[in-house]
Parts: C-alpha cells; sequence; structure tokens
C-alpha cells in the first residue's frame, strides 16, 4: 500500500456503517485530549445519533497513555464495543502497538511522520501534517500541544461526515465562558476540516448522518448524576476523602450546592461539606450526622469501603443512618485505579466483621444513579442503617446519553424519628424495641428538648432500652431483629427490571454490565438462542428475583470480577438452586462488551 | 427532673446535682477516671448546662465508658476505638446547637486515633475533648501507651524505652485555642477548668492525668497517685466566673488577671509559677518542655487564645440545626432541575 491518502481510502459500494461504529482516540494523558474527545462526541450527539464515550486513562497525571473511545449507535447500544471502525493515534508510544491491535479495514488517522502505513496493508491510512497544520492555525507555540488535538477533531469530522457547524457549537458549550480559548480552538477545527476537504477523498464505510435519536437528550456521567441525587435528596452532612474513580462525585456535589443550598435569606449554606483525613474519618462523621438527624454521605471506592468497614458494623449494629457511595474501581489492593470492575459485590454487602447485611442500591443508567440517590437517602432513615450505592468507574466516569431525569416529588420519608411532644406521650420507650413488627425501631435525635428520649447508643451488646448487657436473650432479640428488618427491607428497594424475550433461560447482570447484558440479548436471540433478562437493581433480593431464580432452568449470571461475587450471594440465598448459575465473568479493567457475554453464553450453550 | 429531695439545692435551671449523673459506674474503686466523671457532674451542675443538648462521645477503653456515667439527660454515643473525634465532628455540623463533650484515653487519643485527634483540633471542632491519661491501656490489660514517660515501668516490669507524645504541647502546635492539664486528684482546679471550657465554642483540649489504680500505681510508675501528687506544680488559682455573674463578682484587683470569652464569660487566673502567661504560645510551649525535662507535671491552664471561630462557622453553615432544615430549604424546585438539565444538552 501506498502512502498516499487517496489510495488508502476503500473503494466505493462498500457496505456502509451509517451511525454504528467505534473511534478510538489515542493521545497521551495531560494533553488537553479529553476536551477535544468531548467536542467530537458532543458534535456527534447533537447530529441525533446515540453516543456514549469511555476514556481509558492512566494513574497518572501527565505522560501516560491514554484512549478514548466513541460508540455511535443506531440502535441505541451504548456499551464498550471491543471492535473500532476508526482510529485516531496521536500518540507515537503506543502508535505501532495500536496499529497492531487495529480491526481490519479501520481508517486511521495518524501524524505523518510515524509512517504507520508501513507497519500494515490492510487498513485505510489517512496520514495527516499536524506540525504543518498547526503552525499555520496558531501562532503562539505554546498553545501548539492543545491545538494539535483539536485539528484531528476537524479531520476527524470531515471524514465522518459531522457538520462543522455542530462541532463550532460543542466547542463553544465546552468552554464556555472562555472567549478566547473558543476562537482558537474552533479555527483549529476548522484548519483540520479545510485540509482534509482539500486532500481527502469521500469514504462510505463509516458515516455520520443527522438523525432525531438525542432530541432532548442529556450527556452526563454516574457521578455528576449521583451529586445531583444527593442534592435534591437534601443531603446535609458530607465527610470525603478523595479517591479516584469517587472524588467527582463529591467535587461536583460542592459545585451545585455552592449555588443551590445557599439559605437565601441569610446567604448562609444548608449543607456542611468536610475533606476529612482518611475514609475512617469520612465514616465517622456521617454515621454521627445521621445519628444527629442529618442526611449524610460520603463517596469513595474500594480501598475506602475497606478502611471504613470497622465504622459500618458499628452503624449497622447501632442503627445509625448514612449514605456510602462506592464508585468501584479494578482491585484488589490499589489494583488498577482507573479500570473499572464490579469486585466490591461482597464486601458491600457484608461489609465489616460478625454477621452484617446491608442494603445495596445498583443503580444501571445515569438516570437512576440519580433517582437511587434520591432513594438512598430515605432508604437510611427508614431503616437506620448505612446503605451502599455501588456504582463503579464505568457509570461513574463516563459520559452517557440519557433522558433528562424527573423531577423526584415524593417527599423525604425521614422514617421513624420521635418529636418532643410523641417522646412525652410514648409510653415505657425503647430505642430498640420493635413495636410495628418490621423490625425498625423508633429514634429520639440529640438535642430534643423536654427531658425525654435521650439514650445511651453503644456499639457493644445492648438491649431494646439501649442498656449495656451481655445477656444471651437481649443480644439474641437485638441481632435477630436487626434480620427482619432486613427483611422489612425488601419490600422497600427497587425491584429488578425485566426484558422477557420468553425463555426458561435467564440471564442476570446489574449495574454497569446493563448495557452490554441487553445487547448481548439481543445478539443471542439474533443467533436463535432466546433468553429472559432480569437486571437486579438492589440488596436484599426481592419476591420477583425469588420467582425468577425458581422458575428459570438456568441463569447466566453476567458480572465484572474473577470470582463471582454476585452468584456467590444468589448460590447462598438460594442453595437449593446452586447449580443453576452460570458466571459470565468480565474483570481486565475494561468494561465488559456485548460480544464477550455472547461468546461465553454460547459456549455454555454448547457444552 | 427527678423530683428533688427538699435538701437538695437546685441550679438556675432548677435541676439539682441528681439530674446530672448518669449510670452507676463499673470501673475499679479507686480508678481515677471516676472522679472524673464527679466533676464533669459538678461543672455541668454550676455552669447551668441544659442536659437534653448534651452529646456525649467516646471511643473505646475505660476512660471510654464513662460517659454513660454522667449526665443521663444528654444522648451519648459509644463508638470504636480513636475514632470519638470524627463522631463528635460529624454531629456538631448536623446540629451546631450541642453541647459536645468527648472523653477518651491515652490510648485512644494518642495511638490508634492520633490522627482523628490531630485533625478535630486543627478543624476546630466545638467540643471539649478529654483525654483521662493513665499511661496504659486500661482495658487490655495493662500495656504501655504512647503516654507512658521514658523509663516509667509496668507491674511486669517492662520498661517504656520510647519518648511519650504530650497531648498538650501537640494541641498548642496544632493551634488549639484551650488546652489545660489537670490531674483527677486535684478536683478544685479541674472543676474551674472544665466550667471554663463549658463556656468555649471550639475544641477545648484536657489532659487529665488520671491514674489506673489496677495496673498502673506502683512505686515506679510516673502516673500513680503518689508521683503526680508529688510532682503536680499547678501554675496558678483558677477561677471561673459565667457570663450571667460577671457584673456581681468583685475581682480582685492586682495579681490576678482576667481573660474574656466571646459570650462575655471570664476565666481569672491567679499566678502561682512566676511569670507564666497562658496567652502566650511560645511561652506555653517552653514552659511545658522544661517541666517534662524536670519530671513535674505542669497543671492548670497552658493556652488560652478564645478567638477563634468553631468549624460551622468556617464552613459558613446556617444558625438552625442542619439536623432540622426543611425539605422547602432543602430540595431545589423543579425550574432548577430544568435549568441543570438544559444546561447537559
Ligand atoms: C480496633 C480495636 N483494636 C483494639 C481494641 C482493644 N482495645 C480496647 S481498649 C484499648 C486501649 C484503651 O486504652 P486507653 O484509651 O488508654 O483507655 P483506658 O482503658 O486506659 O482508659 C484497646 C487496645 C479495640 N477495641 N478495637
Ligand atoms: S483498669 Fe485501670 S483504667 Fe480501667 S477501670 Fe480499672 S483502674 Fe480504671
Ligand atoms: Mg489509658
Amino acid at each position: 500500500m501506498t502512502a498516499s491518502p487517496a489510495a488508502a481510502l476503500p473503494a466505493q459500494g462498500a457496505k456502509t456503517r451509517i451511525n454504528d461504529f467505534s473511534i478510538q482516540v489515542a493521545t497521551v494523558n495531560g494533553s488537553g485530549s479529553q476536551t477535544a474527545n468531548t467536542v467530537l462526541l458532543r458534535a456527534i450527539f447533537q447530529m441525533g445519533v446515540f453516543v456514549s464515550g469511555k476514556n481509558l486513562f492512566p494513574s497518572n497525571i501527565a505522560g501516560l497513555p491514554t484512549w478514548f473511545t466513541i460508540r455511535a449507535s443506531a440502535k441505541g447500544y451504548v456499551a464498550r464495543k471491543a471492535s473500532n471502525e476508526m482510529l485516531i493515534l496521536m500518540n507515537p508510544e503506543t502508535a505501532k502497538d495500536d496499529i497492531a491491535k487495529a480491526d481490519t479495514g479501520a481508517l486511521v488517522i495518524y501524524d505523518e511522520p510515524l509512517q504507520l502505513d508501513k507497519l500494515r496493508s490492510d487498513l485505510a491510512c489517512i496520514p495527516v501534517p499536524f506540525q504543518k497544520l498547526v503552525t499555520a492555525s496558531c501562532p503562539e507555540p505554546k498553545l501548539h500541544k492543545l491545538v494539535k488535538n483539536m485539528i484531528y477533531v476537524g479531520v476527524a469530522s470531515r471524514v465522518l461526515g459531522v457538520d462543522m457547524a455542530e462541532v463550532k457549537k460543542a466547542i463553544a458549550k465546552q468552554l464556555k465562558g472562555k472567549d478566547k480559548a473558543i476562537e482558537l480552538n474552533q479555527n483549529a477545527a476548522m484548519a483540520g476540516y479545510d485540509w482534509a476537504m482539500e486532500n481527502l477523498p469521500d469514504q462510505d464505510q463509516v458515516r455520520v448522518v443527522r438523525d432525531n435519536k438525542t432530541q432532548g437528550l442529556i450527556i452526563v456521567d454516574g457521578n455528576e448524576a449521583c451529586a445531583l441525587g444527593a442534592l435534591f435528596a437534601g443531603c446535609t452532612v458530607v465527610g470525603w476523602y478523595p479517591i479516584t474513580p469517587a472524588s467527582t462525585l463529591v467535587e461536583t456535589f460542592i459545585e451545585y450546592a455552592q449555588e443551590y443550598r445557599i439559605d437565601p435569606k441569610t446567604g448562609k449554606s444548608t449543607v456542611a461539606i468536610v475533606q476529612m483525613e482518611d475514609e475512617l474519618a469520612s465514616a465517622g462523621v456521617v454515621l454521627a450526622a445521621g445519628w444527629a438527624g442529618a442526611r449524610s454521605m460520603t463517596s469513595t471506592s474500594g480501598p475506602g469501603v475497606s478502611l471504613m468497614s470497622e465504622f459500618i458494623g458499628l452503624g449497622y449494629y447501632v442503627e445509625a443512618p448514612g449514605v456510602f457511595y462506592n464508585v468501584a474501581r479494578t482491585g484488589p489492593s490499589t489494583g488498577l485505579p482507573t479500570r473499572t470492575q464490579q469486585s466490591d459485590i461482597e464486601l458491600c454487602a457484608k461489609c465489616s466483621h460478625g454477621d452484617t447485611q446491608h442494603i445495596n442500591l445498583y443503580p444501571g443508567n445515569m438516570e437512576e444513579c440519580f433517582q437511587f440517590s434520591y432513594d438512598a437517602f430515605d432508604l437510611a432513615e427508614r431503616f437506620q442503617t448505612p446503605i451502599f450505592v455501588v456504582t463503579d468507574l464505568d457509570l461513574g466516569m463516563q459520559n452517557w446519553s440519557s433522558k433528562p431525569f424527573d423531577y423526584p416529588a415524593k417527599p423525604y420519608d425521614r422514617g421513624k424519628v420521635l418529636n418532643q411532644q410523641q417522646l412525652a406521650e410514648a409510653e415505657d420507650w425503647g430505642r430498640y424495641k420493635d413495636v410495628d413488627g418490621d423490625g425498625i425501631p423508633y429514634r429520639s435525635l440529640p438535642g430534643t428538648p423536654g427531658g425525654k428520649g435521650a439514650y445511651f447508643t453503644r456499639g457493644s451488646g445492648h438491649n431494646a432500652y439501649a442498656q449495656y448487657s451481655e445477656k444471651p436473650e437481649d443480644y439474641l432479640a437485638v441481632v435477630d431483629r436487626l434480620k427482619r428488618k432486613y427483611e422489612t427491607a425488601k419490600t422497600y428497594v427497587p425491584k429488578p427490571l425485566f426484558r422477557n424475550l420468553g425463555s426458561d433461560k435467564g440471564l442476570l447482570a446489574f449495574g454497569s454490565s446493563n448495557p452490554a447484558a441487553i445487547e448481548a440479548q439481543d445478539l443471542l436471540a439474533e443467533g436463535g438462542l432466546k433468553t429472559d433478562y432480569l437486571r437486579l437493581r438492589a440488596l436484599p433480593f426481592t419476591a420477583e428475583v425469588d420467582t425468577f431464580v425458581q422458575e428459570k432452568q438456568v441463569v447466566y449470571l453476567v458480572e465484572q470480577n474473577r470470582d463471582g461475587q454476585m452468584a456467590n450471594l444468589f448460590r447462598e440465598t438460594y442453595p437449593e438452586f446452586a447449580t443453576k448459575f452460570k458466571s459470565v465473568l468480565h474483570y481486565d479493567g475494561h468494561a465488559i462488551d456485548a460480544k464477550f457475554i455472547v461468546d461465553q453464553i454460547t459456549a455454555f450453550e454448547q457444552k | 427532673m427527678t423530683t428533688p429531695t427538699p435538701s437538695a439545692p437546685a441550679n438556675k435551671l432548677g435541676f439539682t446535682k441528681q439530674d446530672y449523673v448518669g449510670s452507676k459506674s463499673t470501673l475499679c474503686a479507686g480508678c481515677g477516671h471516676d472522679a472524673i466523671t464527679a466533676q464533669i457532674i459538678n461543672a455541668a451542675y454550676e455552669s447551668n448546662i441544659e442536659g437534653y443538648r448534651v452529646a456525649k462521645f467516646s471511643g473505646i477503653g475505660c476512660s471510654s465508658k464513662t460517659p454513660a456515667y454522667f449526665i443521663n439527660q444528654g444522648w451519648g454515643f459509644n463508638s470504636v476505638h480513636g475514632r470519638m473525634p470524627s463522631m463528635a465532628t460529624g454531629a456538631s455540623l448536623a446540629n451546631r446547637q450541642l453541647i459536645n463533650i468527648g472523653v477518651s484515653g491515652d490510648g485512644d487519643s494518642m495511638s490508634i486515633g492520633t490522627g482523628q485527634f490531630v485533625h478535630a483540633v486543627r478543624r476546630n471542632v466545638a467540643m471539649i475533648y478529654i483525654i483521662e491519661d493513665n499511661g496504659v491501656y486500661g482495658l487490655t490489660k495493662g500495656q504501655f501507651s504512647a503516654t507512658a514517660d521514658k523509663g516509667s515501668s509496668l507491674k511486669s516490669g517492662a520498661v517504656n524505652e520510647l519518648p511519650p507524645i504530650d497531648p498538650c504541647t501537640l494541641a498548642i502546635e496544632l493551634g488549639c485555642g484551650f488546652v489545660a492539664r489537670c490531674f483527677s486528684g486535684n478536683p478544685k482546679q479541674l472543676g474551674a477548668i472544665l466550667k471554663a471550657a463549658f463556656a468555649y465554642q471550639g475544641t477545648v483540649v484536657l489532659d487529665i492525668i488520671s491514674p489506673c489504680v489496677t495496673f498502673n500505681n506502683h512505686d515506679a510508675s510516673t502516673r500513680s497517685y503518689k508521683h503526680v501528687k508529688d510532682h503536680d506544680f499547678p501554675l496558678h488559682d483558677l477561677g471561673f466566673i459565667q457570663y450571667s455573674e460577671v457584673e456581681d463578682v468583685d475581682i480582685a484587683a492586682g495579681e490576678t488577671e482576667l481573660v474574656t470569652f466571646p459570650d462575655g464569660s471570664k476565666v481569672a487566673i491567679k499566678a502561682i509559677h512566676e511569670d507564666y502567661d497562658p496567652r502566650d504560645r511560645y511561652g506555653a510551649m517552653k514552659a511545658i518542655h522544661e517541666s517534662m525535662e524536670k519530671g513535674e507535671f505542669l497543671t492548670g491552664l497552658l493556652y488560652i487564645n478564645p478567638t477563634q471561630p468553631p468549624l460551622p462557622d468556617l464552613l459558613n453553615l446556617v444558625d438552625e440545626p442542619l439536623a432540622s432544615l426543611d425539605e422547602t430549604l432543602l430540595k431545589p424546585s423543579p425550574a432548577v432541575l430544568e435549568d441543570i438539565m438544559k444546561a447537559l444538552m
């Protein structure tokens, strides 16, 4: 193959992929490519095409390689797709590797001097003289690195048929308020586009064609969606400690709080946010604030949950509310801090020593990140216990298209709290008495006047009146009631959702595995294997989950960890059906993709 | 309120001292911690503290059990080992009207919980932070703690070779505005300091030497009753005048210094130790270090600077407790959500 770009482009008449492709952009971390990639993603989105973006970044501030993938899907699939139809290779360090992994026929945009066309002949190579274009379009050498990225946006837009008006609009949105930067970047994108117009012929391998799929949709990441949920839920105390990929949840919350949680009358804040010295202290703040009647939360990831676990057990046993986000990453230990996994399932289900069981929520999309956050504060106060909202890096930090969030009109449920008058009227009140038979006792809040309702909270053995006790019957009364309380939660937590094609074969996934599971279900059906899909959304398992497990002959359980942690919970809960569960396990740190699921299930079926 | 016996006097709120007690102590007879509990009860009574506003926090240890033994009208939280400060931080933010008393031990605060101690002090969390300091881990049966003096020995004969951590100099270093050291065997001094502590807004650090009669009261211990009595060096005679009493009290002029709190209360300091000015941070550090080298326990108000804003003010929180804010104030309107959604489109 020659280096001529014209010759590199495929012959006319090949089957065109319209609004159905993936682009991978390889750059260097810290080079400002994130802005360029978001602009390209947004421009396609503004053309009415369903897109999702995934940033595969290193645990490093600047200098290490990073890859950004944009997937467009006319059918609305948003999971990662393992194959890419277009590559933009801007990182000389990884270019050779990237090109070696490229899928046959892919369009490859790269910096001319890299001479990648010499390495493979089965790709459509598009060398671009970036240096020349940069120098021409930007007088300031300091800004060349940034501008270079915007040039590939222009080139790619031309190759794909993205309207430059949308690119300019996306730049203006992305750099809102910084007029000079907007102009500079728009010029750079235009320079790339103009060059490509002059030098590249039309190609019909992959095209963006205007559609109406994204009318009225938003682009958001899960951490922001969770932060908004907490904002509307009236969270009043936050104790946190920075950790990837959980930090931006609180950081976004802070930004919104500065605007929307200021008392108009006094100009003072209605939320206390404190960056603590570690996750232990964060957990202490959350539980004590919850105990004192605030709506409290923290956001952390696996290592933080490990540190918090002694406190989580305290919260469970003394019955103090609090919302704990675990935006999971790849473990164990420090693991791959910037990669995704669903590997804290068992940790959060049973966090802490002794017999403990926790309510866990597993949002599977952006709307649920918002809504479940809102619900988590209600559940924490209703059940007087730590609530885990378990997401992961994929949900939390990646860009997702979503319907705008519905306003959470449901009034807050502040749970069973007795006020001064109720305490005065209560006969023989006991902090840990099960008055209603649902396992949930009535609590009082510190600072309630009237001389009634004070009690002593302790993580050591206590009786129904919160008095110290080592008596077996007192101990049993408390821990057995806690179990009843967990039973009650089954009627409060989000029920699973179904996507049934009419089959006795079950497919089960949760959280960020949902998009790939849906796509896999369709692909399997196209290949003749129908499944009924249950998307789990919470612990404890509800009655609908019981029925599903009972009725299905086999349950393919998809999750992103090595040990089948959710499958373990299922086998433990349903020992009589233990052999029904077949695990589809993806755990290399990349988000799971549909093909992986299809291949694994197909292999099971062929056994 | 219990019905007062005809003879029991009541404070300004109409409460008798009995109204400030807690459950019966389960500590060893003669434990210094019980003497501290008695002074807390006394000071709360005399300071006219509203029991329902009191929130008591502790970690784990014999010392950490004591919040159950005073002010039953208040709420208590006996948490996990070394983490009392974060509990007090969370609750004090949820409800800034609470009067927070944290009780900890030298093990609880100077080993497992050093980090939390340091950061709570740094943040000026509104609380009285009491370290009941016996130089050992009482509850786990007598191991050395990090405040044990170099050369001090255990009953078993084991000698501590490591330098002690001093909570008071550490607190001063961290910017604490109220630092005192007391001896559980000197109720008069402890009582005055506790009353001043109740009037202070921000972190009060009280390191109270509190002998463990079971594991650290032998002759070779530097925290036995006898040793501390012999080496206690009171800095001054302290008086505390609550703001409500300021008008009526006649303060002797001359040798008595007055430190005024933001609420108008005053601490009257009559120096015994010459030239000791508790408002001089560097001087305080120097005096404490020198006394430690001589094997003395300098007791009294070591450092005072009642001008620093407590954490809720630093965070510019509304005056009302966050815990009692209403949904109408907390939940943004549908129009706000719509705006936010538009910005994300
Ligand atoms: C995480 C944890 N580790 C160890 C213990 C055991 N433990 C209980 S109390 C204590 C030491 C208490 O010493 P101190 O704070 O000085 O209290 P004292 O009993 O001397 O008053 C230890 C180590 C525990 N409860 N939790
Ligand atoms: S062991 Fe020591 S510290 Fe504990 S109660 Fe007995 S005397 Fe007090
Ligand atoms: Mg001790």
